[in-house]
């Protein structure tokens, strides 16, 4: 049983105008939120509006699409089958929603739901980026993250778990106190066609380090489209790992900003699409103090007609001397019809600095799979291992053993699906 | 074993194995040689089913089956091995894990059962020490910053673990100083056996002083233009390949 079916941006004004004295948080930012909206609407839907931002990536149809808030509970143990089989605290989320039922809640972080407090952060841009928009106006629920002041919180699950045809938008926010530490491994999955709208805000203060692993392994007829913004002081660690492997669409949106000397954020990644999939991976890193490093991995597996988009761009202040910034991009295209767009940007206004990107692409090497194969190793099986071989230096890069298991899982099913 | 009739093949339509005909029974070694651009590589390649050559004619037969119309992994489960002259880089597959796939693949084709990592690296262990390579090489990345005689020697290392019915070696003594070398030839000499045959592809008679051949075959111009027994290394070393091909013309 649904209700309140809604379509295109008219739909998601529709839906803020019916709820809006229910929802949380500061009324006015909401209205503001629906105000940037209203005038932004959906990139790529509205003809004739081009932004630099969305060159490769059109929203249109999740503008075509329409969503309905379900009223039909699926069974827990039917969702729990959904999470990976590895013992560790969990947050979980049902159609953006907190499900206690689902839940194991850790104990060294202090967790509290967006819906009870509604709490925005300050980092997020309603008023230029329009998913944000989209999210501040409709945010419902999310987890507030804590770490307290030198904890080592370990490895925690955060989890979203989406039904055909829902529409969510939560709205995350993380916070690491001086010198504590967190392993954050975020999972995306579901069923059937819907629209999973993320806003993260990430704190990282003194000292702190975040691992932040996300796996997106949504349903291929679903809507993803996360953007995170994240602070880091001084000596902090951001290190981020995502891999796209599922929606129809999906658009990953990172703004890093490092604000304190001697800072660290690495933004990996790795892409595998295939069939009709758009995945699209955009970074914005802005050096804001001295001597901090920016790292970047991206490598793209792209079959069928798949399309990837990796837009990364740099900023360095005058004040960010002895900067150290890379970025490599790198695509493996295993059909004629795939297709990777790289477009890398580099702003540098400081003069003491090192900054490099570089883009590569390429097919299967026909050398190596005859080796291979010249072993008795059969055609499919040698495809594997080389795709996995070109997926391996950017896995390398997510050291916990448990966490490294479950993309390795998801890596293994999304090539038995290009196999069947 | 192994009987190749009149085999022609070309690359981009330029020939360049024109009419080869050998047999190399069960237990035999036998020795290609000849100049360079003499087509040794070629028939390496076309023997373990590389895609880029074209057969234009002629016929190959492995253990009675048509080896032409196999696959290069269906090749290499019939127990055809071939040791690279350019063994390939494969950064991002580990050693250890290349050469378990290997040998579980083929054991599965032959109805044995897989082994697990701890079986296959007693195994794998075993075969290193026995070639005198460093026990590390099974952790590196497959020829991936290996010298180039480690290289050969990885090849060698995969013929061992591997136990093929006919070893195609082509040129794995060029880069070779003569203590590898010797390992090389031990390698392969470890292997003889009444059911075990080799193809030594090689430019120099020195390799054969190791691994003594029943038979020498001499490749010019994409033929057979000598045949005989280990003597005829060393009047090839003796005249060199101009005097001995003008001698067969």
């Amino acid at each position: 049983m649904t209700v309140a079916v809604q379509s295109g941006v008219a739909g998601f004004l529709a839906r803020y105008d019916a709820m809006r004295d229910r929802l949380p948080g500061d009324p006015r930012r909401r209205s503001a939120a629906a105000d940037a909206f209203r005038r932004a609407g959906l990139p790529g839907a509205t003809s004739g509006r081009r932004e630099e931002a969305w060159k490769y990536t059109s929203l249109r149809p999740v503008a075509d699409a329409s969503f309905a808030q379900s009223l039909t509970l699926a069974d827990d143990s039917v969702l729990l089958a959904r999470l990976p089989s590895i013992d560790v605290p969990r947050i979980v989320f049902v159609d953006g929603e907190f499900c206690a039922d689902l839940s194991a809640l850790p104990a060294a972080v202090e967790f509290s739901r967006f819906a009870e407090h509604g709490e925005f952060g300050t980092l997020a841009r309603p008023d230029s980026e329009p998913l944000v928009a989209l999210n501040t106006m409709l945010a419902q629920d999310g987890a507030v993250l804590s770490v307290p002041a030198g904890v080592d919180a370990g490895l925690v699950l955060l989890a979203s778990i989406a039904t055909d045809r829902a529409a969510f938008h939560p709205r995350h926010v993380i916070r690491l106190a001086r010198g504590a530490r967190l392993s954050l491994l975020e999972l995306s999955v579901g069923d059937g066609s819907y629209l999973h709208n993320p806003v993260f805000e990430v704190q990282v203060d003194e000292g702190a380090i975040l691992t932040h692993v996300r796996l997106q392994d949504e349903s291929l007829a679903a809507f993803h489209l996360s953007t995170l913004y994240a602070e880091i002081a001084e000596r902090c660690t951001y290190d981020s790992f995502v891999l796209n492997l599922g929606a129809r669409i999906a658009r990953t949106e990172i703004h890093v900003r490092l604000g304190g000397a001697k800072g660290t954020a690495h933004l990996n990644g790795g892409q595998l699409l295939s069939g009709t999939q758009h995945a699209d991976l955009t970074t914005v890193v802005k050096h804001d103090a001295p001597s901090c490093s920016s790292r970047q991995t991206v490598k793209n597996v792209l079959g069928g007609r798949s399309q990837a988009v990796f837009q990364g761009r740099i900023e360095v202040a005058r004040i960010a001397q002895k900067t150290d910034g890379y970025q490599m991009t790198q695509a493996l295209l295993l059909s004629p019809d795939a297709e990777i767009d790289t477009k890398p940007e580099l702003e540098i206004f400081a003069d003491d600095v090192k900054c490099s990107h570089g883009a590569t692409v390429g097919e299967l090497d026909a050398e190596q799979l005859f080796y291979l194969r010249s072993r008795g190793i059969p055609d499919a099986a040698a495809r594997s291992m080389l795709v996995r071989a070109f997926l391996a230096e950017a896995l390398e890069a997510v050291t916990d053993e448990r966490v490294r298991s479950v993309l390795d899982r998801a890596v293994e099913g999304w090539w038995e699906r290009q196999a069947a | 074993m192994l009987e190749i009739r009149g085999l022609s093949a070309a690359i981009e339509d330029k020939p360049i194995l024109q009419g080869i005909d050998l047999v190399v029974p069960d237990g035999e070694v036998h020795a290609v040689m000849g100049p360079n651009g003499s087509g040794k590589s070629t028939l390496a390649y076309v023997l373990a089913g590389r895609e880029d050559y074209a057969v234009t004619d002629g016929s190959v037969s492995f253990d009675g089956r048509d080896l032409l119309a196999m696959d290069p992994e269906e090749r290499a489960a019939a127990g055809l091995f071939l040791a690279f002259q350019y063994p390939v880089e494969l950064p991002g597959v580990g050693n250890a894990n290349f050469l378990r796939t290997a040998l579980n693949a083929l054991r599965r084709t032959r109805g044995e059962s897989e082994l697990d990592a701890v079986q296959f690296l007693r195994l794998a262990r075993a075969e290193t020490k026995r070639l005198a390579m460093p026990e590390d090489m099974l952790r590196r990345n497959v020829n991936v910053g290996f010298s180039g005689g480690e290289k050969k020697r990885n090849e060698v290392l995969q013929m061992a673990i591997l136990r093929p019915r006919l070893a195609i070696l082509d040129e794995t003594d060029s880069g070779l100083d003569i203590d590898a070398l010797k390992i090389v030839a031990e390698g392969v000499n470890a292997l003889r056996r009444p059911d075990f045959s080799a193809l030594v592809i090689t430019h120099y008679q020195r390799l054969l002083d190791y691994i003594v051949p029943d038979r020498v075959h001499v490749l010019a111009g994409g033929r057979i233009v000598r045949s005989g027994g280990p003597e005829l290394a060393h009047e090839l070393e003796a005249k060199g390949y101009a005097g001995m091909v003008a001698e067969a013309a």
